[in-house]
């Protein structure tokens, strides 16, 4: 059974399309990306799935339950991180944590074990007493993580999991994030319009802007789609018969020259590095320097939209796009 | 629709917690009320008040009437306190849970009516310091089903507002053009006798004022309705407002 099957699903706010007919499926165990800018309707589309908002039209079943008809029935089957910290800052981490195995129906001493098991896994245990509100951003993540999992999820949701942390506390969440997933089975869904992030983590990826799906693959065959790795060979010499030798070879699907420094782009580059360096000594050319660029999903991302990530978050009218849709989250 | 009890006890345990450690708010919130019982109740003590006979005096009358108001603030504040939820985010972790959502709504009516009878006990316990004097402790227990009533019915009130809100901006709007104005109709602090007969209209569509007049009745044995009249319309105004608080919350989406 998919742990997840979206079919059509469209979201709309006042006459704005949020999600726009997006359909897809997520596998049990997979760990799935959704990446794009702000506005793009990650949020929404995490927000439908939950059981948060009501889908326009189209449909959606987390775990095998319709989201509109058998609300309770998802709702029991998954675990959900937001965006922004849904945490009771009155209360402190332990009591947050009661407060959520309790709605879950947890008895008693299940409930005492869990706690302590999730609160020991994400470092918490000595600041269980304390108040939330006095926890840093990373450790409000951590307590939310933790908690989403009280509960034994078979699906969980991270939106943006490691939006505005530093680099260490988000490696951090990384590792643990796999390791649930490769180790609990968790099926996870995460959005992110951290490039790196989705790269380093998901199975696969769905690239969404605007509200719709502009391509859905692996991370590796989503970069492949841009015809591979670029290599840079700084040459030295007459070059006239290498070229022409590099002209014979179907591997390579595109060649460019500036000045002394010759880039082809080619499949699975590093494999390729030997076999041009020696090519280029039998052809009498010294090769002083080579550079092996992978593309990343930023490259991805500009070849499907036309724009890199960040140019689409400075733009005005992106952000206009993504308050509308910050209203309508509300 | 079923109910999760121990959703609905959670929720109240948590609003307990919440409430304890929110030991200024306890303090401001019942400020008012002290001031207006210390400054009217001294300011006012030798004035007649039309229609109330006994010995009571204008403290007999202004107690039962600043324990009402207290109860409106505290019990609107509570049914609206989903909106605090929802600008802290917290109300997205209460409405993903595998509950019903008749059972969130028990949850927080539990929670809002523990804390508004707390504070309106409170009131009562000060308005006895200040001299005011009521029919024994029958008197007393009739005294807190109106109470009661009171409680339900602002805080269905404050739940339908909160569930037709997207966010907390509206708030001032409610308090000032809404909150404030039930309270000076309900003849709270003066008799609805002197009210020109329009304004008195209005009155009488003001749940607050049932309430008052009731636990003026029993509390203090005059009232200017028959109590049967004030316990029926306190009934029927409670269960309707629960039932369109309930009914608009379930409608509500979670974000």
């Amino acid at each position: 059974m998919d742990a997840i099957r979206v079919d059509g699903l469209v979201k709309t706010f006042e006459g704005f399309t949020a999600v726009d007919r997006i359909s897809f499926t997520v596998e049990e165990g997979e760990l799935f990306g959704l990446l794009g800018p702000n506005g793009a309707g990650k949020t929404t589309t995490i927000n439908m799935l939950a059981t948060l908002l009501r889908p326009t039209s189209g449909s959606a079943a987390v775990a095998g339950f319709d989201v509109t008809r058998d609300r309770d029935a998802v709702r029991k089957s998954i675990g959900v991180v937001f965006q922004e910290p849904a945490l009771d800052g009155r209360l402190t981490g332990r009591e947050n944590l009661e407060f959520h195995t309790m709605m879950y129906g947890i008895g008693k001493a299940e409930r005492r074990r869990r706690i302590d098991e999730v609160l020991e896994l994400v470092e918490l245990t000595d600041k269980a007493a304390t108040p939330v509100d006095k926890y840093s951003g990373g450790m409000k993540r951590r307590l939310e993580i933790a908690r989403g999992l009280t509960h034994r999820p078979k699906v969980l949701f991270l939106d943006e999991p490691t939006l505005g942390l530093d680099a260490q506390t988000r490696r951090h969440i990384w590792e643990y994030v796999r390791k649930l997933n490769k180790e609990a089975g968790v099926t996870i869904i995460l959005t992110t319009h951290y490039m790196e992030e989705a790269d380093f983590l998901c199975d696969r990826v769905a690239i969404m802007d605007h509200g719709t799906f502009v391509a859905l693959d692996t991370p590796v065959r989503l970069k492949d789609t841009l015809g591979g790795d670029v290599i840079s060979l700084e040459l030295e010499g007459d070059a006239a018969a290498f070229l022409e030798e590099l002209g014979r070879l179907d591997w390579i699907k595109r060649s460019k020259r500036h000045e002394d420094v010759l880039s082809l782009t080619m499949e699975k580059g590093e494999r390729r590095i030997p076999e041009l360096v020696m090519l280029a000594q039998q052809k009498g050319v010294t090769v002083a320097c080579v550079n092996l660029r992978k593309p990343s999903l930023e490259d991805v991302f500009l070849h499907f939209t036309g724009r890199t990530i960040r140019e689409q978050e400075a733009s005005p009218g992106e952000r206009n796009r993504s308050m509308m849709m910050g209203h309508g989250r509300r | 629709m079923r109910i999760h009890w121990t959703a609905v006890y959670v929720l109240w345990r948590r609003e307990m917690i919440r409430y304890v450690r929110a030991k200024s708010r306890i303090v401001g919130s019942l400020a008012m009320p002290v001031f207006f019982l210390a400054f009217l109740g001294l300011g006012f003590r030798r004035m007649p008040v039309p229609g109330m006979g006994g010995g009571a005096g204008y403290i007999g009358f202004l107690a039962p009437g600043i324990i009402g108001m207290t109860l409106l603030f505290s019990s609107s504040m509570q049914g609206m306190s989903v909106l605090w939820d929802k600008e802290f985010g917290f109300l997205k972790e209460i409405m993903v849970a595998p509950v019903s959502r008749v059972s969130l709504v028990l949850g927080r009516i539990a929670g809002g009516t523990t804390t508004s009878m707390i504070q309106g006990l409170l009131i009562f316990g000060a308005s006895l310091v200040m001299g005011f004097r009521f029919h024994g402790l029958a008197a007393l227990a009739f005294g807190l089903v109106f109470m009661l009533l009171i409680s339900f019915t602002f805080i269905g009130l404050g739940l339908i507002f909160a569930s037709r809100m997207k966010d907390m901006q509206g708030f001032g709007i409610v308090m000032n053009f809404i909150i404030f104005p039930f309270f000076f109709l309900s003849g709270a602090l003066t008799p609805l006798e002197n009210f020109p007969w329009a304004i008195r209209a209005l009155s009488y569509v003001d749940p607050l004022t049932y309430g008052v007049d009731g636990l003026r009745a029993v509390l203090i044995g005059t009232s200017s309705l028959p109590v049967v009249v004030d316990l029926a319309a306190m009934i029927g105004f409670a269960l309707v407002m629960l039932f369109l608080g309930t009914y608009f919350f379930e409608k509500s989406e979670g974000v």
